[in-house]
């Protein structure tokens, strides 16, 4: 069976294009920061404390390098990562059962309601303190923050999509012959994804959220460690050589959603599904 | 024919409470009275909105009549009627799966043996005319694909009870008489119990074996049955040539054209 895969072809040039503008203003962002930071365009001071507060830009790349030349981030960047995935699986996972159980049980539903709508309300990241006092310092209060975190977003989603089922659908399935068991396996959990999936962006980034808060709120490794430290010595260098590695990182853990995503839902119809010969 | 009925709805009454405004009930169906013997093949006409798909839901067991009983087999029925399969008017597919998996569902939900479900699945692909797209989604075939995909889904089940809802009214005339002589030869086959919902008057006349007509709504009643007595086997275009089926046609219509004109007035007030 042969796919049309989506935008292929066509696409290819003006998506070329668009990723050298992508280039050409990044390129011109850090041109522009390495210009303000040195005295070239201005005096030695102004650029001496333009420098204090941004940094400069080929300090902090320099610093990126080091970490990963010297190996030293790899033990921060590997706990901030396994507190990123256990608080997103976590959460996803515990998001998903308690969505579709409350979707699916009216009482449980009514009962839950106003508890579910108290904890998402409140300011979740002030948990962070608590959670150091019942779980340590170590990885668990992290993923317990981005668990909270978390949890929400894919909860409302999933209790959006399990509302959402076409009332046909269900109906031709238990017309079908579907066992209560079936309807959910079949027809109750793909609704669900499809609205989980569009959410998953929203909820890796909040993992990442809650692991790095929660390492700048009291920690001994992590890459918000690094960066609470290196704001302890004033080293504005070294904050921002972190905040790119995260940043690098959020994106790529982005990317993997979106992969995942292509994948998991080709029965969803995409706009404009043809090739150009 | 057979002394029980295969289905049989007795004064069954459908209140709906309304949802928008309060209090404000709305009876659909009002005390109506329908059987289908065992192996017969009746329609069910009437003006749009007048009930014919709450009726039908009601056969199915999807809902509960607010009175009147409903029989199926001599038994009455309790939840989903398990003898019946149901063409939905709208989209029934299930968009997450291919046309393959679509169509296996009900194989697969009785647990049958996978071999023998793609057999069966392929068998049936290639009786609608569809092995070259069975791994398509829903969303990627054409609407007469898709009632395509849902008849193979509903007969691969062999129910002894088809309750069909203006099945074939998204297709063009020529692909709509294909399938209606296909549904003609599938039927005669076995003799399975058909209710066919439509509102084409050809179409009900050519199929049935008895023409049912539902008064426009609210409170619907049937004002008029029709026995069909054209040979059979018929072919769907031909038949439409015969004096008889004009005859047939003509007096029907008569019967059917006041109500199509109320109904039509009060969905313009509505
Ligand atoms: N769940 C519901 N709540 C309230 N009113 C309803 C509900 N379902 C149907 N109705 C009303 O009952 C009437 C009959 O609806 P039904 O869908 O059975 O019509 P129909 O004869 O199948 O029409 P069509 O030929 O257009 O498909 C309509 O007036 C509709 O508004
Ligand atoms: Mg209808």
């Amino acid at each position: 069976m042969k796919q049309v895969t989506p935008k292929a072809g066509r696409a290819a040039r003006p998506r070329a294009r668009l990723a050298m503008y992508h280039t050409l203003l990044l390129g011109s962002v850090f041109a522009f920061w390495y210009l303000m930071t040195e005295p070239l365009l201005w005096s030695e001071e102004a650029a001496r404390n333009t420098a204090f507060f941004f940094g400069k830009p080929i300090v902090v790349l320099q610093k990126t390098w080091d970490w990963f030349a010297s190996g030293r981030i790899y033990e921060h960047l590997l706990v901030t990562l396994i507190e990123t995935l256990l608080a997103f699986v976590i959460g996803t996972v515990g998001g998903l059962g308690v969505g579709l159980w409350l979707a699916l049980s009216p009482t449980a539903s009514a009962l839950a309601d106003p508890y579910i709508k108290a904890m998402n309300a409140m300011p979740r990241v002030i948990l962070a303190p608590i959670f150091a006092v019942w779980f340590g310092l170590g990885i668990l209060s992290k993923v317990a923050l981005g668990v909270t975190l978390v949890f929400f977003i894919v909860f409302f989603n999933v209790y959006q999509g399990v509302k959402e089922v076409s009332p046909v659908v269900l109906n031709n399935a238990r017309m079908l012959g579907a066992s209560s068991r079936q309807l959910l396996r079949t027809v109750y959990v793909p609704s669900a994804m499809s609205w989980v999936f569009s959410s998953l962006h929203t909820s890796v980034g909040m993992a990442f959220v809650g692991a790095v808060v929660g390492e700048y709120l009291g920690s001994s490794r992590g890459v918000g460690y690094l960066i609470l430290q290196a704001e302890g010595a004033f080293d504005i260098n070294t904050v921002f050589a972190g905040i790119l590695v995260l940043t690098a990182f959020a994106l790529a853990l982005d990317g993997l959603v979106s992969f995942a995503e292509r994948r998991l839902l080709v029965w969803r119809p995409a706009q404009g599904e043809t090739e150009k010969l | 024919m057979s002394p029980v009925p295969a289905l049989s709805l007795s004064k069954i009454t459908v209140t709906f409470v309304a949802g928008d405004a309060a209090g404000k009930a709305y009876t659909a169906v009002d005390s109506t009275t329908l059987n289908v013997d065992a192996g017969e093949f009746v329609s069910v006409v009437g003006p749009t909105g007048c009930g014919k798909s709450t009726l039908l839901n009601i056969a199915a067991g999807l809902l509960e009549a607010s009175a009147g009983d409903v029989q199926v087999l001599g038994r009455p029925l309790t939840g989903i009627n398990r003898d019946a399969g149901y063409m939905f008017q709208s989209d029934a597919l299930l968009p997450w799966l291919s046309a393959f998996d679509n169509v296996a569902l009900g194989l697969r939900y009785r647990g049958i043996d996978e071999a023998v479900v793609r057999e069966r699945v392929e068998e049936w692909l290639a009786r609608v005319g569809l092995q070259a797209h069975a791994g398509r989604y829903p969303h990627q075939l054409s609407g007469g694909m898709k009632k395509r995909v849902a008849l193979a889904q509903m007969l691969i089940l062999d129910p002894k009870i088809l309750l069909m809802d203006e099945p074939f009214s998204a297709l063009d005339i020529q692909t709509r008489q294909l399938m209606e002589n296909e549904l003609l030869e599938l039927w005669s086959a076995d003799r399975k119990s058909v209710v066919f919902i439509t509102h084409d008057l050809e179409e009900a006349i050519a199929l049935s074996d008895r023409v049912v007509v539902l008064s426009a709504g609210p409170a619907t009643r049937p004002i008029g049955e029709f026995t069909i007595d054209l040979p059979r086997p018929r072919d769907v275009a031909e038949i439409r040539m015969t004096p008889r089926f004009v005859q047939l046609h003509t007096e029907i219509w008569h019967a059917m054209k006041n109500e199509v004109l109320k109904g039509y007035a009060q969905s313009q007030h509505a």
